[in-house]
């Protein structure tokens, strides 16, 4: 089956790539935002990550797996999860949460707070929300859906997520449960595996070239001898997006 | 036995210029709007905001009576950002302390207890530490030597909650899913205030949901207001949903203070009484589901 014969969509290799994330993560809580990383995640269930636990975007665990756009009334739940009970998990490190950045930079700092100084920002976002916590205490990953030099930046200007620099200036307290694991974005995957821990590009998604992705990122990226290509779906994750999880396809009208 | 039933107005009448004042719920959800727009029909100024944030922040913030907020976040959930809490940070119009909502929930577990600060790996590295330079480390006395953030008290002057039921004692029940860190607002505040949708007898909670839904005992609380639709417009589960709707026009309406949409969403729905704000919503039509009273 080639790529043209089923018309497999970029936001589709992205909802994979999010879902590898999760291979065999075993039980913990897997946090997605977004539709194609809740996406990604649902997939990763259904196939090679049976054990991970979703929660149903509110206070519950769901037991079952439903569509993106399903009612509460689709959701069956198997046990609480108010938000106090989320700070005991995240500070017990049994999740891995993919967060947003609307900056990131090579060590992976992540920023959602606001753009410009903080003292009085250009622009004022959403706040610092969780992400100090989440990345000092658990593997944290992040989606960026729209790779350009606005968002993959030289320097991030409020650290929100902990990068690699600042985890491991601080010592043993902040590195010990450090993991920052991987940033996908519309145009490949990327990790930190490197001897000083900045940002790698680990995979390129279909149709995009090395040289798209250097002129989108604002800083140098460390670049392998061989860059592999970001897989495809199996015609088994293709029918369960477009069939069973995302019949809607919410997932198209995150990619700009 | 002490009956706290209060009316909002006798409450709000308590407070004074400069408090600090904690707002419980969460983003959008089961916020104490009534008690919000009781705030906003008085001349308290100079209010300091500790919310886990929605659009309480923001209209406080609309009216001008904010001189700092505490936050981890602000956000109307279905809609990201609210519009007044963002022009107030952008024209520099309020201060900020800006932490992580596991240190905010730490803070407020720290003056329940009564106790000066409590530790966490929260903030380490990040720019938390450096936005707010009066945030201390400290190191363990223990083999380990670790040396982690001391996240100090949150002590409030005052706290809302909105309940779905409470009793005339100040018992206060959460139907909905999540009952938030609604206890410890009213743990960390020296007035504690609950607004419900409906106040019964002591002993007839039970009538309306199971043990673990009273999630606020009367040890915690001073005053009991009677507020239907006390949350409206965000949600109140399961007595109504968000006014999703309504809280659009609202978006809307903040995004346009310059060319006076504000100024008419305030005239049509803020400038009143409460059962003015109530007509008002009655007549827009947006409010999803009833309240029980």
């Amino acid at each position: 089956m080639s790529i043209d014969a089923v018309g497999i969509t970029r936001a589709e290799v992205c909802a994979v790539a999010c879902a590898e994330l999760w291979r065999d993560a075993g039980e913990i809580i897997v946090s997605p935002f977004g539709s194609v990383p809740a996406l990604g995640a649902r997939l990763a269930r259904l196939t090679f990550a049976p054990e991970i636990v979703l929660t149903d975007g509110e206070a519950g665990l769901m037991a079952n797996t439903p569509p993106l756009s399903a009612s509460r009334d689709a959701m069956v739940l198997e046990a609480p999860m108010p938000y106090r009970r989320v700070f005991d998990v995240v500070w017990s490190g049994r999740r891995h949460v993919m967060m947003m950045a609307s900056q990131i930079d090579r060590y992976g700092n992540q920023n959602l707070s606001c753009i410009g100084d903080w003292a009085r920002p250009k622009a004022q976002l959403i706040g610092v929300r969780g992400a100090p916590g989440n990345t000092v205490n658990h593997p944290t990953s992040y989606w960026v859906p729209s790779h350009s030099t606005r968002s993959f930046v030289e320097r991030v200007d409020m650290v929100c997520g902990v990068g690699y620099d600042r985890a491991s200036a601080v010592g043993a307290a902040a590195s010990r449960f450090h993991d920052v694991r991987a940033v996908v974005s519309d145009l490949g995957v990327f990790d930190f595996d490197t001897p000083d821990h900045r940002m790698r590009v680990r995979s390129v998604h279909p149709g995009v070239s090395l040289d798209e992705v250097a002129e989108a990122t604002g800083f140098d990226l460390v670049v392998p001898d061989e860059v592999a290509t970001s897989r495809l779906p199996t015609p088994e994750e293709l029918d369960l997006m477009r069939n069973v999880l995302d019949p809607a396809g919410l997932r198209e009208r995150e990619l700009s | 036995m002490t009956d706290k039933r209060a009316s909002l107005e006798d409450v709000v009448a308590e407070l004074r210029d400069g408090m600090t004042i904690g707002f419980g719920g969460w983003g959008s959800r089961r916020k104490p709007m009534a008690a919000v727009r009781a705030i906003l029909r008085t001349e308290l100024r100079d209010l300091t905001v500790v919310s886990y944030g929605g659009p309480d922040v923001g209209l406080l913030c609309a009216a001008g009576r904010v001189r700092k907020v505490v936050y981890g976040f602000v956000t109307l959930d279905s809609i990201a950002l609210d519009p007044h809490f963002r022009r107030a940070r952008q024209q520099g119009a309020i201060e900020a302390m800006e932490i992580d909502e596991g240190m905010f929930y730490l803070g407020l577990l720290a003056a329940s207890q009564r106790v000066p600060f409590l530790p966490t790996r929260a903030g380490l590295g990040s720019d938390v530490m450096t936005v707010n330079p009066e945030l201390r480390t400290v190191r363990s006395p223990y083999d380990d030597g670790e040396e982690l953030v001391a996240m100090p008290a949150l002590e409030l002057d005052a706290a809302f909650v909105h309940a779905n039921r409470a009793d005339t004692h100040g018992n206060a029940q959460m139907l909905g899913p999540d009952p938030f860190f609604d206890d410890l607002f009213l743990g960390a505040a020296r007035r504690r205030y609950v607004t419900a949708e409906r106040v019964v007898e002591p002993g007839k909670l039970l009538e309306e949901g199971p043990m673990q839904s009273i999630a606020v005992t009367r040890l915690l609380t001073d005053a009991v207001a009677e507020t239907p639709m006390g949350a409206h417009f965000t949600s109140c589960d399961p007595d109504y949903g968000r006014d999703e709707a309504f809280q659009t026009a609202y978006a809307k309406a903040g995004a346009d203070v310059e060319g006076g949409a504000w100024a008419a969403f305030a005239a049509r729905h803020l400038d009143g009484s409460e059962q003015d704000y109530l007509a008002s919503v009655a007549d827009a039509g947006t409010a999803q589901g009833s309240s029980p009273s």
